[in-house]
């Protein structure tokens, strides 16, 4: 098969041989599927918009690839962003974008399908569609060129890319991809006749949104700005769906995927199984765009979830997997899966004379931890040798800022998790933070330096080596989330915090602090919120070199910022600036399912300081998902598991105090100095009624 | 007892790195359920070792893997369907040769792989070796009595007469390659650092490299490490 012609395989191998990590690029993983392409087929090329170590272990991808090549009517193979010495090479060689499974042009492929997990992966999208030898802008595709079509969490806003993307899909894609399979196998069958009305027709499937079949206008710039908001979207066609809704998978039971994981020969990111544990979370943290977007909450069956963890480390000889989802202490039937599992690989492990093989020490991987000592008491059971580190995420440095944000743990918890974790024998915690939530004071990010020295002081008790990393990350708000409508913290605040936190912490040594780039922070805010007039400004960047932008060595706030002045557009308006309940936001006719009267109220209860408990356990507070899908949760425990914290049976009462306000805009100085927007001020534009 | 493993690494999986070569025998050694031994202390890991790397793009008929099994455990090395079920575990392009059963033990004393090996044998081929007159170019090499190349490490620039360290050095039956005996005593001599020695032309990039033989010498007697199977021995073939 390498052999074939239509194989770039012996082209690109004297190129491999001039690059950094070549294993990038050669396939030949575990699970790989070279299959069989035929010309009524529809072919699709997964693409990772990022490097092959960090997109080869996306669960999404490697889903669809595989339910992709189970049907008769469709191959799928995979592609990553080549790095850019590769990206040189190619170009030079005349050579385009090409599939790693069996190294074929990406011209020869229907449909160039683009995961998008961050929104400065953007201008490497528009670097792999030129590389694939397609027309830059959909407006300019004839029926000859590939489809681009968009899928991922920052799909749920696709705007910036509407002038790139043919298609963007909406939730989750085990049935969606094979609606549109359908739908572009019987064009090719017809002749693939005109380009328009195969749009036209994939606009009809349900989660499909195809930004050009809308007409998109702008109202008359905002007060002190040279820009305004959206006045209208409309679509051009009557059967083009007014708002178009995301899919969910009722029952993840029905799809046990992967059931033939990818194992690479390189390093990647998560080198270890990956199997799925639930799907949704509703904690309703009010800053996660994951938590919000993926409801509702679906568990896997615990049996299935046995049966893949055994079968999956048989298939790729991994000693470690990870149970994935948003939050997996939260998983109705966690203990006894975990300890499940360790029975299933004590029974098929060949243990020798001397009790020691490779069947034993199977490392089972909790990631996104609860923070209770329940959840410490679990994960000490499920990890063998050495308890190096464990990971937290208060998010926040005060029990008043986490009932804003809604992240409801008390620092009783937290401290006996802590307690726990010392004294079960792990001597290095993280604990992850985000700093420019609404309404933090310094008081605020002063309290992420006091829990961290406390935390320590608790583990000195137990191991003189007990050390707490910190890490922040300035706070981008996202669509379809309640703080949609709140203006970032600029820059210069950012570091600021930064900076408060640096000398909070640095005659405490055991304390080490890390932090997120605010240049970077600043341009994903760009991104995260904007409309279709970005794509003129991703597009300079783009061309100015800018790809690869998550890598901290290729990134470059100047260029974006340059970009935006070039088109006339402003920084303030799109990152720093708060919105009305009334503004036209540009994934207004996206929906997640999510009312808009819930999300504002959740916005209004995040500025009085009020949570709310998890809808799991707790009666409907009417979100909107689940009455308006006709989805249900899929919950084994009718009762919130053991250790209680984190929003479940807790006195939200406590601590709410006296509520700050935001001012309403930011103050018209063009980049705001430090300070201005941290000063509470009247609160009278915020209360703006739904 | 330890298993002594001879692979071949072909094809695509040339770019495979020697670090991420252990990740994948890893692996493959649990699908198979070999039973390896455990190194002792806090954090176990296998007890696997690997004989001289190979550099990332070169290919190989000749690599070697000693895998430690827990006490008492027997396994027969010579099963062809063991060879046949690791190579089934290891990536397409990986494949298991011969493997043989070593009875010594001693822990620590033993000595590993690294050091037996005295000298390795390349093929080196490729468009810019076609066009050199390889013959005449071996000939003016060996001829030299020294032969001084400048290389750098940890930023530190040093001059080494790599003469000594070539102990075989012509072309092949065809003229279209370079056959080359490279000994491996202190930091060697890489077969891409001996391309460009041969011709100015030659970029070492361009070259395609295959390790077919490594060899102990012991008592002015050299020996192959484990010799291929008869059978096995045009593999060198594949590597065009």
């Amino acid at each position: 098969m390498d052999r074939s012609d239509d194989s770039l395989w012996e082209q690109l191998e004297p190129l491999l041989a001039r690059v950094q990590k070549p294993a990038r690029y050669i396939g030949c993983e575990d699970g790989m599927t070279a299959p069989e392409h035929r010309p009524d087929k529809v072919a699709w090329l997964l693409a990772y918009p990022d490097t092959y170590e960090i997109g080869l272990p996306n669960q999404g991808l490697q889903i669809l690839y595989e339910i992709l090549n189970e049907r008769a009517d469709a191959v799928a193979e995979r592609t990553y962003a080549p790095w850019v010495d590769l990206d040189e090479q190619l170009r030079t060689a005349g050579l385009p974008l090409f599939s790693v499974d069996t190294h074929r042009p990406a011209g020869d492929f229907d449909i160039l399908a683009f995961n998008l997990a961050a929104e400065l992966v953007y201008t490497n999208v528009l670097n792999m569609i030129d590389l694939a030898g397609a027309p830059l802008h959909s407006a300019d595709r004839t029926a000859d060129d590939l489809f681009v079509i968009v899928g991922g969490h920052c799909a749920f806003n696709p705007e910036p890319l509407a002038d790139f993307v043919d298609l963007a899909v909406l939730g989750e894609g085990e049935e969606v991809i094979g609606e549109i399979t359908d739908v572009v196998h019987r064009w090719k069958a017809e002749g693939r006749s005109d380009r328009a009305d195969v749009l036209r027709r994939l606009a009809s499937v349900p989660g499909v949104y195809v930004p050009s079949l809308y007409d998109v206008t702008y109202a008359a710039p905002t007060a002190g700005f040279t820009q305004g908001p959206i006045e209208s979207v409309t679509p051009q066609f009557t059967d083009v769906p007014a708002t178009v809704d995301k899919r969910t998978v009722a029952d993840l039971g029905e799809w046990p995927y992967p059931k033939r994981p990818l194992a690479p020969l390189t390093e990647v990111v998560h080198d270890r199984l990956s199997v799925e544990v639930f799907r949704g979370c509703t904690r309703g943290c009010r800053f996660c765009q994951a938590g919000m977007i993926t409801r509702p909450v679906r568990e896997r069956p615990a049996d299935q979830v046995r049966t893949m963890v055994a079968d999956g480390l048989l298939r790729t000889g991994y000693d470690e997997v990870s149970l994935t989802s948003l939050s997996t202490a939260d998983f109705s039937d966690i203990e006894t899966s975990v300890l499940g599992v360790l029975e299933d690989r004590r029974a098929a492990a060949p243990t020798g004379p001397d009790g020691m093989s490779l069947g034993c020490g199977t490392t089972i991987n909790l990631p996104s931890l609860r923070v209770d000592a329940f959840t410490v008491g679990l994960a000490g059971q499920v990890t063998s040798g050495r308890r190096s580190g464990l990971t937290f995420a208060p998010e926040a440095g005060t029990w008043r800022l986490r009932t804003v944000i809604n992240k409801l743990i008390v620092e009783e918890d937290l401290y006996g998790a802590v307690e726990s974790a010392f004294s079960q024998g792990w001597t290095r915690l993280k604990l992850y933070f985000l700093i420019g939530l609404p309404t933090e004071t310094d008081e605020d990010v002063l309290g992420i330096a006091e829990l961290a020295k406390n935390c320590v002081k608790i583990g000195q008790r137990h191991t003189n080596r007990a050390s707490v990393t910190v890490s922040v990350g300035g706070f981008v708000p996202k669509a379809h989330t309640p703080f949609q409508w709140f203006g970032q913290n600029t820059r210069e605040e950012l570091e600021r915090k930064v900076e408060l936190l640096r000398s909070a912490t640095r005659r405490a040594g055991n304390v080490n602090l890390k932090w997120h780039d605010p240049a970077a922070t600043t341009a994903e805010g760009v991104v995260s919120r904007g409309d279709r007039r970005l794509g003129a400004v991703i597009e300079r960047v783009w061309r100015e070199g800018g790809t690869f932008q998550e890598w901290g060595e290729h990134f470059d706030l100047d260029r974006w910022t340059k970009a935006l002045a070039a088109e006339g557009l402003s920084l303030d308006w799109y990152v720093f600036r708060h919105r009305r309940s009334d503004e036209v936001l540009p994934w207004a006719h996206l929906s997640a399912g999510l009312h808009h009267d819930f999300l504002w109220d959740d916005w209004q209860a995040a500025l009085a300081e009020s949570g709310v408990e998890d809808c799991r356990w707790t009666p409907c507070y009417d979100c909107g998902v689940c009455t308006g899908y006709g989805i249900e949760h899929v919950v084994a425990s009718p009762v919130p598991p053991a250790g209680g914290s984190q929003g479940t049976g807790q006195d939200l009462a406590r601590g709410a105090a006296v509520p700050l306000h935001l001012t309403f805009t930011p103050v018209d100085a063009p980049t705001a100095s430090s300070g201005v927007r941290a000063t509470p001020i009247e609160a009278a534009d915020m209360a703006v009624t739904s | 007892m330890r298993l002594r493993i001879r692979y071949g690494k072909l094809g695509k999986v040339r770019f495979i790195s020697h670090r991420d070569g252990a990740r994948l025998w890893e692996r493959a050694l649990r699908r198979v359920a070999v039973p390896v031994a455990f190194t002792e202390g806090f954090t176990p890991r296998p007890r696997l070792s690997f004989g001289l790397a190979l550099p990332t793009g070169a290919e190989s008929i000749a690599e070697y893997i000693d895998v430690d099994l827990v006490e008492g455990a027997a396994v027969d090395g010579t099963d062809a369907g063991m060879i046949e079920a690791l190579s089934d575990a290891l990536p397409v392009g990986i494949d298991v040769h011969v493997i043989a059963t070593l009875d010594h033990h001693g822990g620590s004393k033993r000595t590993s792989l690294q050091d037996e090996v005295t000298s390795t044998t390349w093929e080196l081929s490729g468009p810019a070796l076609e066009s050199t007159d390889l013959a005449s170019a071996s000939e003016r090499l060996l001829a030299t009595d020294e032969l001084l190349i400048e290389r750098e490490r940890k930023g530190r620039r040093s001059v080494d007469d790599v003469r000594g360290l070539i102990r075989h050095l012509g072309p092949d039956d065809t003229a279209t390659r370079l056959i080359a005996e490279l000994s491996t005593i202190g930091r060697g001599l890489r077969p891409a650092e001996l391309a460009s020695l041969v011709g100015p032309d030659i970029a070492a990039v361009d070259v395609r490299v295959l390790r077919t033989h490594q060899w102990i010498e012991h008592d002015g007697e050299r020996r192959e490490v484990l010799s291929l199977p008869v059978g096995v021995t045009a593999l060198g073939a594949v590597s065009a």
